[in-house]
């Protein structure tokens, strides 16, 4: 026996529904089993809170006098979007401060609006017999403004990655830093407490549907963009009123050396309609899987190092290739927590009334990659094979010799089953010369190489030259043996169109 | 309990952290130090039971003294409670609790900055 969305917003009205929140469900279903459980609870509250790159809001100005139609505009010094009409605009939460680069951007401009702070804006526009006006600038609240709509494109995934780094580098990434070695592992997500994760077949969840967003009554508008059910990595795409909404729960931040984004509040209700719903809201986070990815490589396809749950991972510590390594979160539990308790909180005091969505969510398969139709020119094409090395135990003097004899500037210093050990340039030779240093290649070696896969594109190995302010990369297979060397040379060949081999 | 020392360019010179030592019989960690030709500034951290005669000891040599009660200042309405700091932290300042929220125990802190630059949301500071 089921129950309908209507007969709950009935016991809402009347002041005798029953909520709980996920968290709490996944005990109540443990101890009465689903069929108790849906008759005992009316509704399931969710919640998370994390970094959702892909939000942003769409704000309306009103006409300025003279009017002008705005072709650029920039808020706070963050460019918003302007390609639209003459005084509506859509400012992302990445986008990055002109003058501040990448510690304030997007989503701390919608952070101040939100929490009624003055902002700056600038426009500049093409002036036209309608629209005369070229340039403003003014300062404007949230008030000011005709609408303030946050559409976010893709929220709240079901679940993410769990992500490491087995680089000898640290990796600035939007999971935060990850450090070298497997220093560590940085997941998101609140596992059991997940909207998505407590209607995986989206049962109750779709277009329509009222959700609790960043403090306001927020709705679904259809699944988020790179949307995969089939990977259990479904997404949503959300609208709310900026204006109704609470600071506590939309909040910008930054990630050194990534950029900028949007910590985002969101909440569903899940209506106990049949046992079956029951049984899915029951679920706790050691059903939870996900996979853990190396980000130490810079490819689209990352390798994966291991399958865990969310328990394992709130844990504190996972072990990965026979190594502990601790784990955190990049998104909070804490105001996860907080979203579910006040949607709780919101359905018990009779101000939030469930919906019935008017559309499903897509269950169809499939993220695509970029159809990139330029290729990819990888290392492999462009270094140079079969270069000299030297090993270790040479002396200077002999090493200097097979400098001026080669003809090149770096020479690697290889084992005897020509494993790199560590790099010597024309400069470590010339300084050892310049202060009569005798001795052996090992002494005055760079032992902590850059290095670079010859399967890897030329983009990666031109970033790390730039990086590490250094003029070439050795180029190594899986053991670590030398296969050749790739130079800023060979890179900047490529634009004069000599360099492919 | 951690003291930051102040050391102006005229004694700079002098071997005032071993004199000290020899004086007060202290276990002085050094846990930061930054010395140019305008002075010194240093991060020491001094068992709790010596502080006192450790304090007296480096003040009577002219040095500054700044006791740091908390090495790292946290701005709460910053916090949103995420983990990066925890994930960063070579000595393990911070913690989750049971309710999510994230701790901090000072004691361990060796204000070597990681937390600071890894803070999403620039909710902590050296404190001075």
């Amino acid at each position: 026996m089921g129950k309908t969305v209507e007969e709950i917003n009935q016991k809402i009205r009347d002041g005798s529904v029953h909520v709980v929140t996920a968290e709490e469900m996944t005990a109540i279903v443990e101890t009465l089993g689903p069929e108790g459980a849906a008759k005992e609870v009316d509704v399931v509250t969710t919640g998370t809170f994390g970094a959702m790159c892909s939000s942003g809001a769409i704000l309306n100005f009103g006409h300025a006098d003279p009017p002008i139609k705005m072709q650029k505009l920039w808020l706070n010094d963050v460019e918003a979007y302007a390609g639209l009409a003459a005084v509506d605009a859509y400012i992302g939460a990445t986008q990055v401060s002109e003058s501040r680069g990448m510690e304030y951007g997007g989503g701390h401009v919608i952070e101040e609006l939100v929490s009624g702070k003055a902002v700056v804006l600038r426009i500049s526009g093409s002036g036209t017999d309608c629209y005369p006006l070229k340039n403003v600038e003014t300062m404007l609240a949230i008030e000011d403004l005709n609408q303030a709509i946050m559409i976010n494109p893709r929220n709240a995934y079901q679940r993410y990655n769990a992500t490491t780094n087995t680089s000898d580098q640290t990796m600035h990434t939007y999971m935060g830093p990850l450090l070298p070695d497997l220093g560590n592992v940085i997941y998101a997500g609140s596992g059991a407490l997940s909207p998505l994760s407590n209607d995986p077949t989206y049962a109750t969840i779709g277009m329509g549907t009222r959700i609790f967003l960043c403090g306001a009554q927020g709705y679904i508008i259809g699944e988020g963009t790179q949307h995969d059910p089939k990977n259990n990595m479904g997404a949503l795409m959300v609208k709310g009123n900026l204006k109704e909404m609470s600071s506590e729960f939309v909040k910008g931040a930054s990630f050194h050396k990534y950029g900028t984004t949007l910590y985002v509040g969101l909440g569903i209700p899940i209506p106990i309609l049949n046992e079956d719903i029951a049984l899915c809201t029951g679920i706790s986070d050691a059903e939870i899987k996900t996979e853990v990815l190396d980000y130490g490589v810079q490819r689209r396809e990352k390798p994966v190092l291991g399958e865990v749950t969310y328990e394992e991972l709130k844990s504190g510590c996972i072990e990965i290739n026979g190594k502990e390594v601790r784990t955190a979160a990049i998104s909070s539990l804490y105001v996860a927590r907080k979203v579910a308790e006040s949607l709780k909180d919101w359905i018990l005091k009779g101000e939030f009334m469930l919906t019935t969505p008017i559309e499903g969510l897509s269950t169809k398969p499939g993220v695509k990659p970029m159809r990139q139709t330029g290729g990819l020119l990888l290392v492999k094409d462009v270094m140079t094979a079969g270069i000299g090395t030297i090993k270790p135990d040479v002396s200077i003097e002999e090493a200097a010799k097979r400098i001026i004899k080669g003809q090149f500037n770096h020479l690697p210093v290889v084992s005897d089953d020509g494993r790199l050990m560590g790099i010597i340039t024309t400069w470590d030779v010339s300084k050892a010369v310049a202060l009569a240093k005798r001795g052996r290649v090992e002494q005055i070696m760079t032992r902590k190489v850059v290095v670079v896969n010859p399967r890897d594109p030329i983009d990666i190995a031109a970033r790390k030259l730039e990086q590490h302010n250094i003029s070439a990369l050795p180029v190594i297979d899986a053991k670590r043996k030398v296969i050749g060397i790739i130079t800023s040379e060979d890179l900047s060949k490529l634009l004069t169109g000599g360099g492919r081999k | 309990m951690k003291i930051m020392l102040c050391f102006n360019s005229q004694i700079i010179k002098k071997p005032l952290i071993a004199e000290v030592i020899l004086e007060t019989g202290a276990l002085v960690n050094i846990n930061k130090a930054t010395i140019d030709i305008t002075g010194g500034e240093l991060i020491i951290n001094v068992p709790d039971e010596d502080a006192k005669k450790v304090i007296k000891s480096f003040k009577s040599r002219g040095v500054d003294i700044i006791t740091l009660e908390k090495p790292i200042v946290r701005t709460d309405e910053e916090c949103v409670h995420c983990g990066v700091c925890i994930s960063v932290c070579p000595t393990n300042v911070f913690k989750y609790e049971a309710d999510g929220s994230v701790s901090m125990d000072h004691k361990e802190c060796i204000q070597c900055g990681a937390c600071i630059t890894a803070c999403p949301h620039n909710a902590l500071k050296l404190s001075r």
